[in-house]
């Protein structure tokens, strides 16, 4: 009775496993056709010859190489801009005394729940009046906070050890030292799984970057994937190796720092 | 929490000030200022956009909304599609949680599976979906032995647009569940099985009530994040809101009315909207969890 429960349960989660896996599988399974074949009904067998030429072709059909770079420049500098400026925030609300600490906190707490879509407009304007558009600058510097990061990592500095900031203020260490050399070295699960959702969050970013780019320079990966696809039209084959561009380089990380991201996903959702 | 001076003082405070600066700057300017103007905007009259000249403060805008065709259709395809995630999601997540949480290996492997759409590109992923869902080609059709136009008839179009968003919500709202669990006290499992209880019995009995909290909070979460639904759309349907119209929701309007029309105040008065709905079902959750709140004490001690 227990192991024919045990295998029912093993085969409706492999059941489900293969419906997530199935559009990965296909975008691979088509991105290596030949053209012509799509269009002579649904292809259910492999390639007859595995078009590998695909994936370059695809590259060069559109200046993926630069969507690429700017995806890289964009993601890297908000990731690293925002974990700065939520390091620097969140050591201060949890060991320095200030004026204003709670009002300002519960300010920025009613802050994080405004949908992001709702500064759109206002946002666009501020752009265009800074002369913004079309440049990195639009792209990078409006994400460069994130309360939910700061929040996230408030929590961490919380539970820090008052006994070893204390033993450190007293052997000489500046509040700077402290934080850089001892808290945050101390907190790098956590700082690490925020990087790692603002990655991801940096690097799939569509409406954003679709809205303040106008020329293929400054576009990022998916908003350059989606203006290939206008251009592109029906040629399946060459459209599943664009969008292999971009979402592979995101599983690889996935694959390696899981651990971190489901942490962070956890904590930040619970203790809120 | 380490406090090395108990009373702030002027100093400490600009001091303090110095670490907050960067973040507060960034806050004020690009989320603070953009909500107010927002709300302001959604006031505009005779508004123009070059000249930023305003005519004046009025409901025109909220008016317009209340009697266009387009926006009452964005209303109810948003909520006919949140109805039709919502439910399904958190249904299937917790499902899939309960299993993986009693199977002895695997587990990692199954969860990794999973959760792949969460670290996926949106609209890299739709277009994958888009050919999915190709009437001729698509493998959907082939496998269902069906014929369906899924993405150009406006019957199955928004339909279309639900399977791909459940697909996609599921791994996250899987991992919530899955942490949901680990924090349920085991103490009661173990009474109820002492107690003679079924699987059956200690699921409706013991577990889900235990975890009702958590399953609010999820499908909070969820109806939030689906009333904005974008990408998805715009990528699954090349730019259009679907066929006829058929999958256009209060994001897409408010999106077309910006971006494409210029009609900035209307815009805003949809995103006001938005807002509005969205701090609703937030105070249901607020109201829920305070009247709960003497059973999660008790739950405590």
């Amino acid at each position: 009775m227990k192991s024919v429960k045990l295998s029912l349960t093993y085969l409706v989660l492999t059941l489900g496993a293969l419906t997530m896996l199935l559009p990965f599988v296909w975008m691979l399974v088509t991105s290596l056709q030949p053209a012509a074949t799509t269009f002579t009904g649904p292809q259910l067998r492999l390639p007859p010859a595995w078009q590998w030429l695909n994936y370059p072709r695809a590259w060069h059909a559109a200046p993926f190489a630069r969507y690429c770079l700017n995806s890289l420049v964009v993601t890297l500098t908000t990731t690293v801009g925002q974990l700065v400026t939520s390091i620097l925030a969140a050591f201060a609300f949890t060991h320095l005394r200030f004026y204003g600490r709670r009002i300002l906190f519960n300010g920025l707490i009613a802050l994080m729940m405004v949908p992001g879509e709702l500064l759109l407009i206002p946002n666009f304007i501020t752009m265009t009046r800074l002369h913004w558009v079309d440049t990195y600058a639009a792209l990078i510097i409006p994400w460069l906070a994130s309360i939910f990061a700061m929040f996230t990592l408030r929590q961490a500095f919380n539970t820090a050890s008052a006994t070893t900031y204390y033993a450190a203020r007293l052997d000489g260490a500046s509040n700077w030292q402290y934080l850089w050399q001892i808290l945050v070295p101390a907190n790098r699960p956590t700082i690490t799984a925020v990087a790692v959702l603002q990655i991801i969050g940096s690097w799939n970013a569509f409406m954003w970057p679709l809205i303040i780019t106008n020329f293929p320079r400054l576009r990022t990966l998916p908003v350059g994937l989606v203006t290939f696809t206008s251009e592109t039209g029906t040629d399946y084959p060459l459209l599943m190796a664009a969008t292999v561009f971009v979402i592979f380089p995101l599983l690889i990380l996935y694959l390696f720092l899981q651990k971190y991201l489901i942490a962070g996903i956890t904590r930040a959702n619970l203790k809120g | 929490m380490p406090m090395l001076n108990a009373k702030p003082t002027l100093k400490s405070t600009l001091i303090a000030l110095l670490y907050l600066a960067p973040l507060l700057l960034i806050v004020g300017v690009f989320t603070l200022w953009p909500l107010i103007t927002t709300f302001l905007m959604s006031g505009y009259t005779h508004y123009n956009y070059f000249t930023n000249h305003v005519g004046g403060l009025g409901m025109v805008n909220f008016q317009f909304l209340w009697h266009d065709p387009d926006f009452h259709l964005a209303l109810r395809n948003t909520l006919f599609f949140v109805i039709g995630v919502v439910p399904a999601t958190v249904f299937l997540a917790l499902g899939a949680a309960l299993l993986l949480n009693r199977l002895p290996q695997l587990a990692t492997f199954f969860r990794t599976v999973y959760f792949l759409p969460f670290v996926t590109s949106t609209v890299a992923i739709s277009l994958v979906w888009n050919w999915l869902f190709h009437r001729d080609n698509g493998l959907l059709n082939a496998l269902l032995r069906t014929h369906v136009d899924w993405l150009n008839d406006p019957h199955y179009a928004l339909g279309a647009l639900i399977i791909v968003c459940i697909w996609q919500n599921l791994g996250f709202n899987i991992i919530l569940f899955l942490a949901g669990l680990n924090h349920l006290d085991p103490r009661y499992q173990a009474a109820a099985n002492l107690d003679g209880a079924s699987t059956w019995q200690r699921l409706t009995n013991v577990t889900w009530p235990l975890l009702t909290p958590m399953t609010v909070l999820i499908t909070v979460n969820a109806i939030i994040t689906n009333f904005k639904v974008f990408n998805q759309i715009y990528a699954l349907f090349h730019g259009t809101a679907g066929p006829a119209n058929a999958d256009i929701t209060l994001m897409y309007y408010l999106y077309q009315k910006f971006y494409v029309e210029n009609q900035y105040p209307v815009a805003a008065a949809c995103g006001v909207v938005l807002f509005g709905l969205i701090l609703l079902i937030t105070g249901l959750a607020a109201l829920y969890f305070h009247r709960h709140a003497w059973w999660r004490g008790g739950q405590r001690g």
